[in-house]
């Protein structure tokens, strides 16, 4: 059995009581002396020429300090995007400016054009209302296919069209892929939409610029998920303010599913408009603004096809994508659709040869980028979608056609055609751990009993695999990524023995506190309780690259175990020479050192005394102090798996559909909290399930936003769920990293959207609606009737 | 919000007065005036408070006819006309969420009239009587389309009389976001015949479904309506359904309601 607050325990959250009695301390509670509040003025229209600016009522009016324009920021950078592609041509994407306020254009509904700073947010608000902005509207471009027609109305004049880049991943693949199509035995194709997400964080953005005029420093407090990744951005790219000058904080933050790892327009105003006001600046974004100023999510369009030889072994798969930007691009954005999309879509399967060409636009509609899971649920989708698909078409069992294709346990490490390199993992295992637990012989007769009260009733799968941990930094500098991707830590032991550890990963939610000083209890033995996790502030932590991806355990962890190391070696070397043996010799166990084979021994915090009071210490050898920092640059990705299973039953009368049973068995290799790894798969699930029956941003031809509150925007609640069963039982350890972890945060996402729609798609199939071979999510009530009645 | 004027009267004839100012208007719950004064998007000189007034609460049974105060909350409606009207009292207990219900009232909601809103459907589904502080107004008049209605600017809703049926439910298939009704249907029987009020579906705001009373008077089972299909015209087109689903929805509310109804 774990320690109670070791590695394997399922210890309670110690952050929780702080959240859950409203004593988390937010961006939006950092309240400065002097504090102004900004407004900024948006777009109602998506696209258009700025003809004029008339400021000077607003300008008037009481409290209110100055109207800041495009013109404010001349010797400002653009907001930078962190990843350059390369099209299948060898030519760098198309990049255009994000400016912080618009410059002669407005190009989405929400760009902001002014910002008002008053002494009260009200006033600022109140002003905002008093600019009178010229705008001559332009045709706004909203389709992606439309946008890349010749002669389409450009969202960015000074480009070539609306096509940032058009990829292709192998392109040296495509010709013997083409000739594995032309040799198939079968060819079964799907087009499919993945739907656009609002990220929806309970906590909206927030951002509070200070300006130090006596040592000309910034600090910017902000709802971010990688504050030091703002502070090289906005610092070195947006205002040119060294690092030394400029502390980025990010405080307990309120969920971030991706829509806060990017650095956004009003950091930078705010962190710039304090220096030129001499009074802090705050911005809090209200709900609606979120809706059109936070990075929405996925919104691909996909066609996508598979070839099998008469065997039904898969022989090669190739897909066509259009993947929305938006009408610029935001920090990560060429990333999403292209490496961590295509290099996942061999999924689990022994797909000998595949091609995948993605062409990404520009349209005038919010910035799209990583959201939960982040190409591997665009990715999974299609590819769990047209397996189910090829089953049917082929009469045969989709359970079965998944085992025949599926790459076997013995065959791990697993190169596949899309450069990724599979460490472990065994999906029968987690497939059989599935169905065990769906009761799946059960089935039939819950359908008879669904059937006698006019219901449909469906079961699906999904089996997916995400690339996780990222990444390692030489690598995903060839691919484009111009940062780096590792991660740091720093263990700075007390004089005492309790322990503060330092992490450049961000906790908003997933626990961080509680799993990490599990990890750093379990190795040197003390109570989980004397040591302390730090993170969200660049003042003190080393630079770190923060949390997404499903990284922080298999990165930040990994970087908190290498430095925990380093203490542990120095600390044998102090506790040798107060027991005056060699350091080879010394033993740490349970907290306590001693010289193996004898019963010599000094407890923790007898040698962290030494390290801070180093009078009988081997000052000759051996600095005083006990405090290390480590990096961590994985050597590849984690590969974490699962098979999902969905029950649904459909009502033939409406079209609604309830999830009756879903089951996840997810391989996320060690584990050391269960509590939290089940948590996290919870909130993953709702969110999967979400995009598959609820949640669609949709625009209108316009470009005007019609999902644009909570009255339109569906959010998963409570009632839409029963319950989850989750197991991770089925465990094949990372090989690359010292935990053996893989991550979790994503998982639920990623693979429940396929197991969702495949239930659905099987409960109209048995029902005898054979002519419908898939539905767009969100399956909505009204599309699932409109299918059957269609 | 902008800025405004605040009184709470605790009579209705000061409430009338308070309304004669400039730019007035009528609160109750707020449930939908506050959000849209949030949104900037109404902006009312002052606002008149209809919660202080003592007569405007409360359920009561005066023979045949529930009367309820306006300013009553759907949480006490749905408490306290259980045992008099149970289809009234589950209508108002599936009406937003607990904080919703615990503020919102039945005169606000018919007041505003939402073309979505579920008290409509009931009013108009039993043949009630708005009072207001001038006059009787039975709800076949009352009702005049989306967001609109038979009062008069100033005019307060005071009570609603609502005849107490033999047997009478509410049947909502909810807009998923929102959770207003996409189309619910009201169905009440009297020794008179039967009452049938669609809400959510129409561009025109609730209205009753003069074939699906016709069938039910007769037999007032869910097979009676074996057959009957309304129209899509003029029916709500959104994100969240077509005209022909709203319109299909009608058929299968409305038998559900029946059913629920019990004979």
């Amino acid at each position: 059995m774990p320690k109670d607050d070791g590695i394997g325990a399922s210890t309670k959250r110690r952050e929780d009581t702080r959240f859950l009695t409203g004593n988390g301390k937010y961006t939006d509670d950092i309240n400065l002396r002097g504090q102004t509040y900004v407004h900024f003025l948006r777009s109602d229209v998506a696209h258009g020429r700025i003809k004029g600016i008339d400021s000077s009522a607003a300008e008037a009016m009481d409290g209110v300090l100055r109207v800041f324009t495009a013109a404010d920021f001349d010797s400002a950078g653009g907001i930078p995007c962190g990843w350059q592609v390369t099209d299948k041509h060898g030519q760098p994407m198309q990049e255009p400016k994000h400016p912080i306020l618009a410059e002669g254009k407005v190009r989405h509904v929400g760009d902001p054009i002014c910002a008002v700073v008053a002494e009260t947010y009200a006033q600022a608000r109140d002003a905002a209302e008093a600019i009178e902005v010229d705008i001559e509207e332009l045709e706004p471009v909203v389709d992606m296919k439309a946008a890349l027609k010749d002669g389409a109305t450009k969202v960015h004049d000074d480009l070539s069209s609306n096509l940032c880049y058009d990829w292709g991943f192998v392109e040296e693949n495509k010709d013997a892929v083409n000739e594995a199509f032309n040799n198939a035995a079968h060819v079964v194709s799907l087009e499919l939409t993945n739907n656009r997400l609002v990220a929806n964080p309970m906590e909206p953005r927030v951002a509070v610029g200070d300006y130090d005029p006596w040592g000309d420093s910034h600090t910017l407090y902000t709802t971010s998920q990688n504050p030091h990744v703002i502070r090289l951005l906005m610092g070195a790219f947006v205002l040119n303010i060294p690092e030394h000058k400029l502390r980025v904080v990010a405080p307990d933050v309120g969920g971030g599913f991706g829509s806060k790892i990017y650095h956004y327009a009003e950091e930078a105003f705010c962190t710039y408009a304090a220096k030129v006001l001499k009074r802090p600046v705050k911005w809090t974004s209200s709900r609606s603004e979120a809706f059109i100023s936070d990075a929405h999510g996925r919104d691909h369009k996909t066609k996508i096809e598979l070839a099998l030889d008469a065997d039904h072994n898969f022989t090669a798969l190739r897909t066509e994508t259009y993947a929305n930007m938006g009408a610029y691009l935001s920090t990560f954005a060429p990333s999403i659709p292209t490496w961590l999309h295509g290099t996942l879509m061999a999924g689990n399967y022994k797909t000998p040869l595949i091609y995948v060409n993605v062409k990404a636009v520009f349209t005038n509609t919010v910035p799209v980028d990583a959201y939960r899971g982040a190409g591997r649920p665009e990715a999974t989708f299609q590819i769990e979608r047209l397996v189910d698909k090829a089953a049917r078409e082929l009469g045969v069992d989709p359970i079965e056609l998944r085992r025949q294709n599926f790459i076997k346990p013995e065959e791990f490490p697993y190169q596949t055609p899309v450069a990724v390199v599979y460490d472990t993992g065994n999906y029968h295992a987690t497939m059989d751990k599935m169905l065990e637990l769906s009761d799946y012989a059960g089935f039939e007769a819950r359908r008879a009993e669904s059937a006698a009260r006019g219901k449909l009733r469906g079961f699906g799968i999904a089996h997916y695999i995400e690339a996780c941990g990222i990444a390692p930094s030489n690598l995903v500098g060839q691919l484009g990524a111009r940062a780096g991707l590792y991660e740091s830590a720093s263990v700075r032991v007390n004089a005492t023995g309790s322990i503060s550890v330092y992490t450049g990963s961000h906790s908003h939610g997933q626990g961080h506190e509680t799993t990490f000083a599990q990890v750093v209890a379990e190795m040197i033995g003390v109570d989980a309780n004397s040591i302390e996790i730090h993170h969200g502030d660049t003042s003190n932590t080393p630079m770190g690259m923060g949390t997404y991806g499903s990284r922080s355990l298999a990165v930040g962890g990994s970087a908190i175990v290498k430095a925990t190391n380093k203490i542990i070696d120095k600390a044998k070397k102090i506790a040798a020479h107060l027991l005056e043996a060699a350091p080879e010799d010394i033993e740490l166990k349970d907290g306590k050192f001693s010289v193996a084979g004898t019963d010599k021994s000094v407890d923790w915090s007898g040698v962290t005394l030494a390290a801070y009071v180093p009078h009988n210490y081997p000052l000759e050898e051996l600095e005083p102090g006990l405090e290390e920092t480590a990096f961590y640059d994985p050597s590849n990705f984690t590969y974490p798996s699962g098979a999902y299973g969905c029950e649904v039953e459909l009502d033939p009368e409406t079209g609604k559909i309830d999830i009756l049973r879903f089951i996840a068995a997810d391989d996320f290799g060690n584990i050391v909290n269960p509590m939290i790894v089940e948590g996290q798969v919870h909130g993953g699930l709702a969110q999967g399930i979400g995009q598959a029956l609820l949640e669609n941003c949709v625009y209108d031809d316009q470009g005007q936003l019609l999902s644009g509150s909570y009255m339109d925007y569906t959010m998963p609640r409570a009632d839409d769920m029963r319950g989850f069963t989750v197991d991770h039982s089925c465990v094949t350890p990372c090989t690359h990293n010292p935990l053996g972890v893989k991550g979790c945060g994503e998982a639920g996402a990623i693979g429940s959207p396929p197991a969702v729609v495949n239930a659905a798609i099987d409960a109209l199939h048995r029902a005898g609606h054979t002519h419908i071979t898939h539905i767009d999510m969100p399956l909505t009530p009204s599309r699932v009737w409109a299918a059957m009645n269609g | 919000m902008y800025n405004f004027d605040f009184v709470k009267p605790g009579s209705v004839a000061d409430a009338v007065a308070a309304l004669a100012g400039e730019e007035a208007q009528p609160l109750s719950g707020g449930q939908t005036l506050i959000p849209s004064m949030k949104a900037r998007l109404n902006a009312p000189g002052s606002l008149v408070s209809l919660t202080g007034i003592p007569e405007l609460v409360g359920v009561c049974r005066e023979g045949d006819t529930l009367v309820i105060g306006a300013a009553t909350t759907h949480a006490q409606v749905a408490r306290d006309a259980a045992g008099d009207f149970p289809g009234l009292a589950a209508l108002a207990g599936q009406i937003g969420d607990p904080a919703v219900r615990n503020k919102g009232t039945i005169g606000g909601s018919l007041a505003n009239n939402d073309p979505s809103a579920c008290y409509p459907a009931a009013a108009l589904g039993t043949g009630a009587t708005i009072v207001t502080d001038r006059r009787e107004i039975a709800a076949d008049d009352y009702f005049q389309g989306m967001f609109t209605t038979a009062l008069e600017e100033g005019e307060i809703i005071t009570s609603v009389r609502l005849p107490i049926p033999q047997a009478s439910a509410y049947a909502k298939f909810v807009q998923p976001a929102s959770r207003f009704a996409l189309t619910a249907a009201f169905v009440a029987r009297y020794a008179s015949g039967v009452r049938v009020a669609i809400t959510g579906a129409s561009e025109n705001g609730v209205f009753r479904w003069a074939e699906a009373e016709a069938a039910l008077s007769s037999d007032f089972s869910a097979n009676a309506l074996d057959g009957l299909a309304h129209s899509a015209h003029e029916m709500i087109a959104d994100l969240h359904g077509t005209a022909a689903y709203r319109a299909h929805l009608v058929g299968v509310m409305t038998r559900r309601a029946v059913a629920a109804a019990g004979s």
